[in-house]
């Protein structure tokens, strides 16, 4: 199964060459990965997409957490979390189909950010079966390039409480 | 005051206890050597002849102390050399701190003359690592180093020392506090955790301890004794393990595996409860795993949350130092009232001596040919046991397992988890270095005596009288064992149509060299190697043909053993 990992951990040199080189180590799959700076600029914030069963998935997130850099790891798989990835498409647009691709862009919500004589650019956000719906529908258009961004992730407010989501640590089994 | 980070260095060891070095200088930790004349008489340094030397005696030196193992190497060369030590050292938790020089922060990455990029080769093998960019971030750095490598699980760390920024200056505090928010080992069990393990122990008919290296690491093996002889608990050990429960005690079962004896392979797989302390369900213990102690509930204590569940299901896991877990457990038990533990286990106790009883003991004694478990009960006798004993990898390990009688922790250094031949002599040295007047034997084969023989100087130079015994069979003695049993006796590349003379060998280098070729010189020569005080290289020569009995075949089960 896929999990969503996301991950808080020190903003230094090396650290993501620890944590890629733990799952190439270990044996692990990375489907995608992002890191950015957090709010805090000490820290960096990771979302990492994975898949595996119990056992793999308890056995990454106990592993990432034994990375000394690394401060802070929660499986959103299974809890409310929103997720997004943004994607950049060269789409071949001739005469005859430059009003159709904008039509589709419309629809989709997104934006054109670059256009030349036979193609152009777009710029589309969202979860992933809405990536995958515009690409399908792109497809017979003829794309050029497609470039991804990898999933980012945050965990839903909850309504009631400032509960920030399960935190999974594994101190939380003993 | 203004120090220089080759002075830091220096002040950071002081301040941190440590009073031994292992290391070998080289251009880019130049700048260190020299600014280590001024700390000779605080900081003694062990000048080893290679450095993979350094970080295995600094290993043996941690081993057997219990304290944090140093090293100095130089860049490039230097640290690539490390390497092997320091995956031997991660594997079986080892405390370590490892300098090595690195060449100037702006040449890094450019390709520079011994230059390596040592902090991502060693990301693996340590258990945390440093590239020091700032003079001003070293005293934190260090402070941090020695924190991790003997906190939580114990493991190597790196310290990698760019040529200018030992050289620069700058004030000089040392850290008298340190937090890290992202390493928070836990050290006490969960008591909800324990208290269902402690029930689970009292309704159990065939309970087994399964101990491991964990149980020697956090000093528990007092806790663990007593657990075991109040409850009338039978108790079998990993290698790592051996010496944490006396060998000669009635309950002991000895080592459990692929070499372990057929009494603790049986109970382990009968028992119903089996409590696994600091010990990692490794493959070399469990044979095939769905075969693993079919019918029995696990209670796994461990420090290090990966090693629960990684290999084996457990249904009570407890997180923390396992010393403290078992004080906690006993209280707990003793809180259960109303027990005659030891009728309770009487007829558990009663079924393993029945195999015990059942399995022929092995033949150690010696017909032509000396047999190497002779050699190894002859030296357990005449030491009374009273010796570190270090090993290197193959049969002469498993050999020494079987055949000494471990009753004490930290009596027996050997390379558990990444099997390194060319660990024990060098390991031998930083023993003797730890405890100058205690014996220290290294148990070794001719083949892995030759990686690291260079160290007979370092031996000589210091006069550590280190003694060595090499069982020597003229060959790679488990490969060759393995060929023989799985691959149709073709001993291909195994052999050895030239071994050294070891006894000129060790008079070439200044120390003592004995041979034994017929099992009535046995004991003669290793009553000489005891009382010469300097280093004794043993020369048995032993049978070709002797095996490692019993013997589990890899990814069988733990009750398909070959005793014979």
């Amino acid at each position: 199964m896929r999990h969503v990992i996301s991950m808080l951990v020190e903003n230094e040199p090396g650290v993501l060459s620890r944590v890629s080189a733990l799952f190439s180590g270990r044996g692990f799959n990375i489907e995608s990965l992002n890191v950015a700076e957090s709010l805090d600029p000490t820290i960096s914030r990771m979302t990492l997409i994975t898949s595996g069963n119990e056992q793999i998935i308890e056995q990454i997130i106990k592993q990432l957490n034994k990375l000394v850099n690394v401060v802070k790891v929660m499986d959103l798989t299974g809890s409310d979390f929103v997720d997004r990835e943004m994607i950049l498409v060269r789409v071949r647009a001739e005469a005859t189909s430059r009003a159709e691709v904008l039509r589709i862009l419309e629809i989709f919500r997104g934006r054109v950010v670059d256009v030349s004589p036979k193609s152009y650019t777009l710029e589309i956000t969202g979860d992933e079966k809405k990536i995958q719906a515009m690409v399908e529908l792109l497809t017979p258009f003829g794309i050029l390039e497609i470039v991804r961004t990898g999933k980012v992730a945050i965990m839903r407010a909850k309504k009631d409480s400032s509960h920030p989501g399960k935190v999974q640590e594994q101190k939380s089994e003993s | 005051m203004k120090k220089t980070g080759a002075e830091i260095v220096f002040e950071s060891l002081k301040l941190e206890g440590v009073d031994t070095v292992f290391g070998l200088p080289g251009g880019a930790v130049l700048t260190l050597y020299h600014a280590m004349g001024k700390y000779s008489e605080e900081i003694r340094h062990i000048l080893v002849r290679h450095e993979q030397g350094a970080v295995h005696a600094a290993d043996g030196y941690a081993r057997s102390s219990g304290k944090v193992g140093v090293c100095i190497v130089t860049s490039g060369p230097g640290g690539t050399n490390t390497v092997t030590g320091l995956a031997t050292a991660c594997m079986d938790s080892v405390p370590l701190v490892v300098f090595t020089g690195q060449v100037p922060t702006m040449l890094i990455g450019n390709d520079a003359f011994q230059e390596a990029d040592i902090t991502g080769i060693t990301r693996p093998c340590t258990k945390h690592n440093y590239l020091v960019k700032d003079v001003n971030d070293l005293p934190m750095i260090i402070k941090q180093a020695f924190h991790l490598a003997r906190t939580g699980r114990p493991g190597p760390i790196l310290v990698d020392l760019p040529k200018d920024v030992i050289a620069a200056s700058t004030d000089f505090n040392y850290p008298s506090k340190l937090k890290m928010r992202s390493y928070n080992p836990t050290y006490h069990g969960h008591p909800g955790q324990i208290k269902r393990a402690a029930k689970l122990i009292a309704g159990a008919k065939k309970p087994l301890i399964y101990a491991g290296g964990g149980v020697i690491l956090s000093n528990g093996s007092k806790e663990l004794t007593t657990l075991a002889q109040k409850l009338s608990i039978p108790v079998t050990t990993t290698l790592m393990g051996l010496g944490c429960f006396p060998g000669t005690h009635p309950l002991s079962l000895g080592m459990l595996g692929m070499h372990g004896t057929f009494h603790a392979n049986m109970a382990v797989t009968h028992c119903d409860v089996l409590i696994a302390i600091g010990a990692r369900f490794d493959d070399r213990v469990t044979g095939k795993i769905e075969s693993f102690s079919p019918h029995s509930k696990k209670i796994h204590i461990d420090i290090d949350p990966t090693s629960i569940s990684k290999n084996v299901p457990v249904d009570i896991p407890i997180v923390g130092d396992a010393r403290n877990i078992l004080k906690t457990l006993l209280k707990y038990l003793e809180e259960e009232a109303g027990h005659d533990w030891g009728r309770k286990h009487a007829d558990w106790n009663n079924q393993i001596t029945g195999w015990k009883n059942n399995t022929a003991p092995q033949d150690t004694s010696c017909g032509p040919c000396i047999k190497p478990q002779y050699v190894i009960e002859k030296i357990n006798e005449i030491t009374q046991g009273d010796a570190i004993i270090t090993t290197e990898v193959g049969q002469n390990q498993m050999w020494t397992a079987q055949a000494f009688k471990f009753t004490r922790p930290r009596t027996l250094l050997t390379s558990g988890g990444l099997g390194t031949m060319g660990y024990g002599f060098p390991a031998a040295i930083g023993a003797q270095v730890a405890f100058p007047d205690k014996t220290v034997i290294d148990i070794a084969g001719d083949g892995s005596i030759q990686m690291n023989i260079q160290e007979l100087a370092t031996a000589v130079q210091y006069n550590l009288p280190v003694k060595v015994a090499i069982l020597n069979n003229h060959c790679l003695g488990m490969v060759r064992q393995w060929q023989q049993l799985f691959y149709e006796q073709k001993y291909i590349q195994s052999v050895f149509d030239v071994v050294p003379d070891f006894v000129k060998l060790a008079e070439a280098y200044g120390a003592l060299g004995l041979r034994a070729t017929k099992p009535e010189e046995v004991e003669r020569v290793i009553r000489q190697a005891l009382s010469t005080p300097k280093p004794v290289l043993m020369d048995f020569l032993i049978d070709q043909n002797e095996c490692v009995y019993p013997m589990v075949p890899a990814g069988a089960a733990l009750t398909e053993m070959l005793l014979v």
